[in-house]
C-alpha cells in the first residue's frame, strides 16, 4: 500500500509531477565560501596585528599575503568550476549587469587580487613595509565587501527563505574572522609571540561564540517566522538527512574551539590553541555545507 | 503592452497537452520540462480528489531571475516577457536558486539557464503560445493585461475575488494567475511529496544540467 493511501482525509499528496531538480549548488560553492573566508580572514588579521603588534608582524606581511593570494584563486577555481559554461565568465565584465551581486561580487574580487599581488610586490620585491602597511589598510577596507557579497548573492535568492539579510552578511564575517584568525595561529609558528596568539585566540573564541549564537536563532526562532525557514530546519532536526552533519558543524566548528581556548588560556599551551584552530577550520566547512545544501531540498512548486 | 497568462483550474483536466506541446514547439531536452503539470490527490478513498496545476514561468514583474542573473541573459521584453539569451548565459544557476517557482532549470544540451518564454518567438509572428493552441477545454488564456477589452483581462475581471498567484508574500508580482486555485494547488508545501512514489516514476529528483 503506498503512503499517501493511509493519510487523513485533510493531507494532500502530489501523485504525479516531475523530477524536481537536485541540489543546484554543489560542494564546489561550499569549497568556495570555505576558501574566500579564509582568503580574506588573514588580511584582516596581519591589519589587526599591525595595529596591535607592530613590532612582530615583520616576518608575516609577505607569507599572509601569499596565503590570502592562494585561498582568494582556490575560491575563484571553485567559482569558475561551478559554472556550466566556464568559459564565458568573461560576460560578467563585458556584459555586466550590476543589479546581481554575482557581477559586483567578481569585480571587486578581481579588484581584490590585483591589490593582494601589490601588496606581495611590496613586502617581496620592494621591501617596503611602510607602502604595503598602508596599501593594506585600502586592501582590508576593500576585503569587508569581498566577504559580504555572498551573503548578498544568497539573500537575492528570493527562493531561498533561509538566507536572510543581515544574518547572512554577520555570518560571513564571523566566518572570516574565525578562519582568519585560525590560520593565522597555525601559520605565525615561531613569528609571533603568545601575547599575540591569545589574542587571535580571543577573536577566534568570539567569532566561534557569535556564530553559533546566530546559528542557534536561527534554529529556535526561524521556524515562528516563516513556513519555509521551519520546513527547511526539518532537515536538521530529529532524523533529518543534515541532523549529524549540521551538530558535528556547530561542535567541531564553534563549541570544541571555544571551550579549547579558555583551556589554551588557564594552561598558556599553544598546542591547545593550534588545536582549536584546526577544528574551526574544519567545522566551519561542514557548517557552511550544511547551510548552503538544506535550502535546496525544499520543492519549490 | 503587458502579456500575461492566466489558467482556470476548474476547467484544467490533467491531459498533460500543454506539456507535450511546449516541448515539441520548444525542442525541450528530456528530463527538463518548462511547463509540467502537477497532480496533487486529496482525501482519503472514497472522498477523494485529484487536482491539476499547470506550472510554468510567471514572468514576474519583480522577477528575481532578472536581478541575479550577473550578464543580463535573463531580461524583459517590451512586452513583459521576462526572455533568456542562452548565449549570454554563463550557467552561474544563480537564477535556478533565486526563483521561487522552481520555473528555471539548467538545458543538459546547452549547459545554460533556460525556462518558459511564453512562446516569445511565436508572439513576435502573432501567434498564440504552443499550450494555449494544444489546450481542449481552453484552460488556458493569454493576453495583454494592460487591454481592458482582452480575454485575460475580461476573465480577470468576471472572476474577481477568486484569482490568485503563487507566492505572492515573495513580492515578485507575477503576471501569471489561477482561477479556481487554491493552496492545495498554489503552495508547494500544502502537500505532500512522498520519496520515490509517483504513478509512473520512482525517479524523484534529477541532477542539475544532466550531470552530479
Amino acid at each position: 500500500m503506498a503512503a499517501h493511501e493511509i493519510l487523513a482525509a485533510t493531507n494532500a499528496v502530489v501523485t504525479l509531477d516531475v523530477a524536481i531538480p537536485g541540489i543546484v549548488w554543489p560542494w564546489l560553492v561550499t569549497v568556495n565560501m570555505w576558501a574566500k573566508s579564509i582568503g580574506t580572514g588573514v588580511i584582516f588579521m596581519l591589519f589587526l596585528l599591525i595595529r596591535k603588534y607592530p613590532d612582530q608582524v615583520e616576518k608575516l606581511r609577505f607569507p599572509t599575503t601569499v596565503v590570502s593570494i592562494i585561498f582568494i584563486h582556490i575560491f575563484l577555481l571553485f567559482t569558475l568550476a561551478d559554472l556550466h559554461q566556464p568559459f564565458r565568465m568573461w560576460h560578467i565584465f563585458f556584459y555586466p549587469h550590476l543589479n546581481s551581486a554575482i557581477t559586483v561580487g567578481a569585480w571587486m574580487a578581481t579588484a581584490f587580487v590585483g591589490l593582494l599581488f601589490l601588496l606581495a610586490f611590496l613586502s617581496f620585491i620592494k621591501k617596503d613595509n611602510a607602502a604595503f602597511d598602508k596599501t593594506l589598510t585600502w586592501v582590508t577596507i576593500l576585503a569587508i565587501p569581498v566577504t559580504l557579497y555572498t551573503a548578498g548573492l544568497m539573500s537575492q535568492c528570493t527562493a531561498r527563505e533561509l538566507w536572510q539579510m543581515p544574518t547572512e552578511s554577520a555570518q560571513m564575517i564571523f566566518a572570516a574572522l574565525l578562519s582568519g584568525s585560525a590560520f593565522m595561529i597555525l601559520m605565525s609558528g615561531s613569528k609571533l609571540n603568545y601575547e599575540a596568539k591569545k589574542t587571535l585566540g580571543v577573536v577566534l573564541g568570539l567569532s566561534a561564540f557569535m556564530s553559533f549564537t546566530l546559528y542557534m536563532s536561527e534554529y529556535i526562532f526561524g521556524p515562528m517566522k516563516a513556513e519555509e525557514v521551519a520546513a527547511v530546519l526539518e532537515y536538521i532536526k530529529g532524523d533529518g538527512p543534515y541532523t549529524v552533519m549540521f551538530w558535528l558543524g556547530q561542535w567541531i566548528a564553534y563549541l570544541l574551539p571555544m571551550v579549547l581556548i579558555l583551556l589554551s588560556r588557564v594552561s598558556k599551551s599553544e598546542n591547545i590553541l593550534k588545536l582549536a584552530a584546526i577544528l574551526a577550520l574544519a567545522g566551519l566547512w561542514l557548517v557552511k555545507h550544511v547551510w548552503l545544501m538544506i535550502p535546496q531540498l525544499l520543492p519549490m512548486s | 503592452m503587458q502579456l500575461g497568462f492566466l489558467v482556470d483550474l476548474h476547467l484544467c483536466m490533467g491531459c498533460k497537452g500543454c506539456e507535450i506541446a511546449c516541448k515539441v514547439e520548444n525542442e525541450v531536452p528530456l528530463s527538463t520540462w518548462r511547463l509540467r503539470v502537477k497532480y496533487v490527490d486529496v482525501g482519503t478513498f472514497p472522498e477523494t480528489k485529484r487536482t491539476f496545476t499547470p506550472l510554468r514561468c510567471n514572468h514576474c514583474e519583480n522577477a528575481p531571475c532578472e536581478r541575479i542573473c550577473p550578464v543580463s541573459a535573463l531580461h524583459y521584453l517590451e512586452n513583459g516577457i521576462v526572455n533568456i539569451d542562452k548565449e549570454r548565459c554563463i550557467g552561474c544557476a544563480g537564477c535556478v536558486m533565486a526563483c521561487p517557482y522552481g520555473a528555471i532549470y539548467i538545458d543538459p544540451q546547452t549547459q545554460t539557464a533556460d525556462k518558459c518564454t511564453y512562446c516569445a518567438h511565436r508572439v513576435a509572428s502573432s501567434m498564440m503560445p504552443a499550450c494555449v493552441v494544444a489546450c481542449p477545454v481552453q484552460a488556458n488564456i493569454f493576453g495583454d493585461l494592460d487591454d481592458p477589452t482582452s480575454n485575460i483581462s475580461k476573465y480577470i475581471s468576471h472572476n474577481q475575488g477568486n484569482v490568485q498567484v503563487r507566492k505572492p508574500e515573495k513580492g515578485t508580482n507575477p503576471h501569471h494567475y489561477y482561477v479556481n486555485g487554491g493552496n492545495v494547488t498554489l503552495n508547494p508545501l500544502a502537500s505532500q511529496r512522498e520519496e520515490g512514489h509517483s504513478l509512473f516514476t520512482k525517479i524523484t529528483t534529477l541532477p542539475v544540467g544532466g550531470h552530479h
